[in-house]
């Protein structure tokens, strides 16, 4: 069954004839989204600066109750 | 309070995110509408086994797949935009914004990526019937995974079904069904998808018409014609009819939007509807700046009626709101100003009484936020106090931007409906192709479905501010305190990348179009 999945997809990429230059653009662009924006423009900064909920909660608290 | 944040800092974080939104959702109405308009189309050429209809299926499903592969993921960068550039407003709003997302993640994940696998590579190699049901499942996939990103949104701009919590300032959600099936997230479903309908269809109209003006392939696009006015003028007809609903909803639930769509100042019973009108900016009066009309066409009484079903219906004004009115029970914004000042300190006072250890204290504030009455009378304007100090005309909408988006959005709306009807009648008379100067119109309406959509989001979203968690969460307190330059980077990135992107979808879709559908 597997195998089956396989070919099927396999074949219909080899088979492509309008879709390669899509697939470099696809390719292109996940690049450059995860590859280069994710990691150096976009951290998740509060997963990145703190350790805990609770930590994260308390610069929350700290930053929407303070100028 | 929050006097000292750069407000260049909240600008360019709301235009990256603007502009973000506004490129994903050139592709994402024409993949949910064009997927339903490819599917009905594989149904009849299953049906009938005719030939052409497979041409035009393929076709269809060819641009489909372009347009699908460009947008794809464009989305996701919103998500990183939340973490990063938004990450208070992130934290603040919780499981709310998380769970609707993960289960868009999943469906498109798994219904997307497998079924469109199977609609383009299953010709001739899966079950006529199977590879008809992976079409209608992408299609289905589609709308279902858009379900969820607006319902997070019909939250944001109407905040049902949860609970604040002061201790985690997180929001939890008490009552799923309510979230889901909420007035505003029905709507806002039901609006955004017919709208998608119509967007794809007039788009498949004003293709097929480019082959009719250079008379090729004219039995495939006068096919392609008719299937596309049936759910064009379906799809505008309910897009009218749920603009109407949306509209009435805004008017109860966000009153100053409805004020400022319609530029309406001064309250009154018999409003009439401005149909079309220019205005200027006038410093003079209050609330400054003012917009007044140099030239506006009404349709009398109208306005009441579309909201109360009566004439007499009262529609507040924004100086009601601003500064109050006795009469129709509305509180003054520095009234509000002060009850969410209030509910602020509050929240200020009882962390400093957790990180005090003062436990009475801590217990008695705690308390308060689960006090309906306390609820009801501070924390429901939480949002305003953040404007203590601050200029009143900030809580004002841009009215011009608001006015202007919501009219150029009905005149296309109404552009759409006559359009699609006199498509469709000469269609069944046979007669569609044979006045070339309709043929141009209907070519030259091709962007305009984008227009009209992208205009009815900036109304959606421009009309809510300053809000991004309605009367809770203002823009200033949602950002995160990056530097305004680091923002201005991604910004220009992401400009120069969408444009590439949008440079690429149109020369590869003409590319295709130009091709035809090919295979006689």
């Amino acid at each position: 069954m597997l195998i089956k999945v396989f070919r099927f997809y396999y074949e219909g990429f080899r088979g492509m004839t309008w879709g390669k230059k899509l697939w470099r653009i696809i390719l292109l662009k996940l690049f450059i989204m995860f590859a280069i924006l994710r990691i150096f423009f976009f951290p998740d900064l509060l997963k990145r600066d703190f350790k805990s909920d609770e930590e994260r909660a308390d610069y929350i608290l700290e930053q929407i109750t303070n100028p | 309070m929050l006097e000292s944040i750069d407000m260049s800092l909240v600008d360019w974080s709301r235009g990256q995110f603007a502009l973000t939104a506004m490129f994903h959702w050139i592709f994402v109405p024409l993949t949910l509408g064009l997927s339903f308009i490819v599917a009905y189309m594989h149904t009849i050429y299953v049906r009938t086994g005719d030939e052409e209809w497979k041409r035009i299926t393929k076709f269809w499903m060819k641009l489909f797949g372009i347009n699908f592969a460009i947008g794809i993921a464009t989305g996701i960068i919103l998500e990183f935009e939340f973490g990063t550039n938004w990450s208070n407003y992130s934290w603040f709003v919780g499981d709310i914004f998380g769970a609707p997302l993960a289960i868009e993640g999943i469906l498109a994940f798994f219904l997307e990526s497998t079924f469109v696998a199977v609609m383009f590579f299953g010709w001739n190699k899966v079950s006529k019937r199977f590879h008809l049901t992976a079409s209608w499942l992408t299609a289905i996939g589609a709308s279902l995974s858009a379900v969820w990103i607006l319902v997070a949104n019909a939250w944001m701009q109407y905040p049902v079904g949860t609970t604040f919590n002061p201790v985690t300032a997180r929001n939890e959600m008490t009552n799923f069904w309510d979230v889901l099936f909420s007035d505003v997230a029905v709507n806002k479903f039901l609006h955004t998808i017919m709208s998608s309908f119509l967007l794809a269809s007039i788009f498949v109209i004003a293709v097929s018409a480019w082959f009719l003006l250079r008379k090729r392939e004219v039995l495939f696009a006068k096919r392609s014609t008719v299937v596309a006015a049936v759910f064009g003028l379906f799809a505008a007809m309910a897009t009218i009819f749920t603009g109407d609903a949306s509209a009435r909803l805004v008017a109860k639930k966000q009153p100053m939007k409805f004020a400022a769509m319609e530029a309406l100042y001064e309250g009154q019973t018999h409003a009439p509807l401005v149909a079309i009108g220019a205005m200027v900016t006038d410093t003079t009066r209050l609330p400054n700046p003012r917009q007044n009309f140099i030239f506006k066409l009404e349709i009398p009484n109208a306005l009441s009626y579309m909201v109360w079903l009566t004439p007499s219906g009262f529609i507040p004004g924004i100086t009601d709101m601003v500064y109050g009115n006795n009469e129709h029970g509305l509180i003054s914004y520095e009234d509000k100003i002060d009850r969410g000042a209030v509910a602020i300190q509050t929240l200020k006072e009882l962390k400093s009484a957790k990180d005090r250890g003062d436990q009475t204290t801590y217990s008695a504030l705690k308390e308060k936020f689960s006090d309906p009455v306390w609820l009801d009378q501070y924390y429901q304007y939480f949002g305003y106090g953040y404007y203590k100090g601050r200029q009143l005309k900030e809580l004002i909408p841009n009215v011009k931007l608001n006015f202007y988006s919501f009219h150029i959005m009905v005149i296309l709306g109404i552009h759409f409906i006559i359009l699609t009807f006199i498509v469709l009648w000469l269609s069944l008379l046979n007669r569609w192709g044979k006045r070339k100067w309709l043929l141009w119109v209907a070519l030259i309406t091709l962007p305009m479905p984008w227009i009209a959509s992208q205009a009815g989001w900036v109304l959606a979203e421009l009309g809510r501010q300053p809000w991004v968690v309605y009367e809770l969460m203002p823009t200033l307190s949602a950002v995160t305190r990056l530097k305004p330059g680091a923002v201005q980077l991604t910004f220009w990135i992401f400009l120069v990348t969408f444009t590439i992107l949008f440079i690429a979808e149109i020369r590869i879709m003409i590319t295709q179009i130009k091709k035809g559908p090919g295979g006689k």
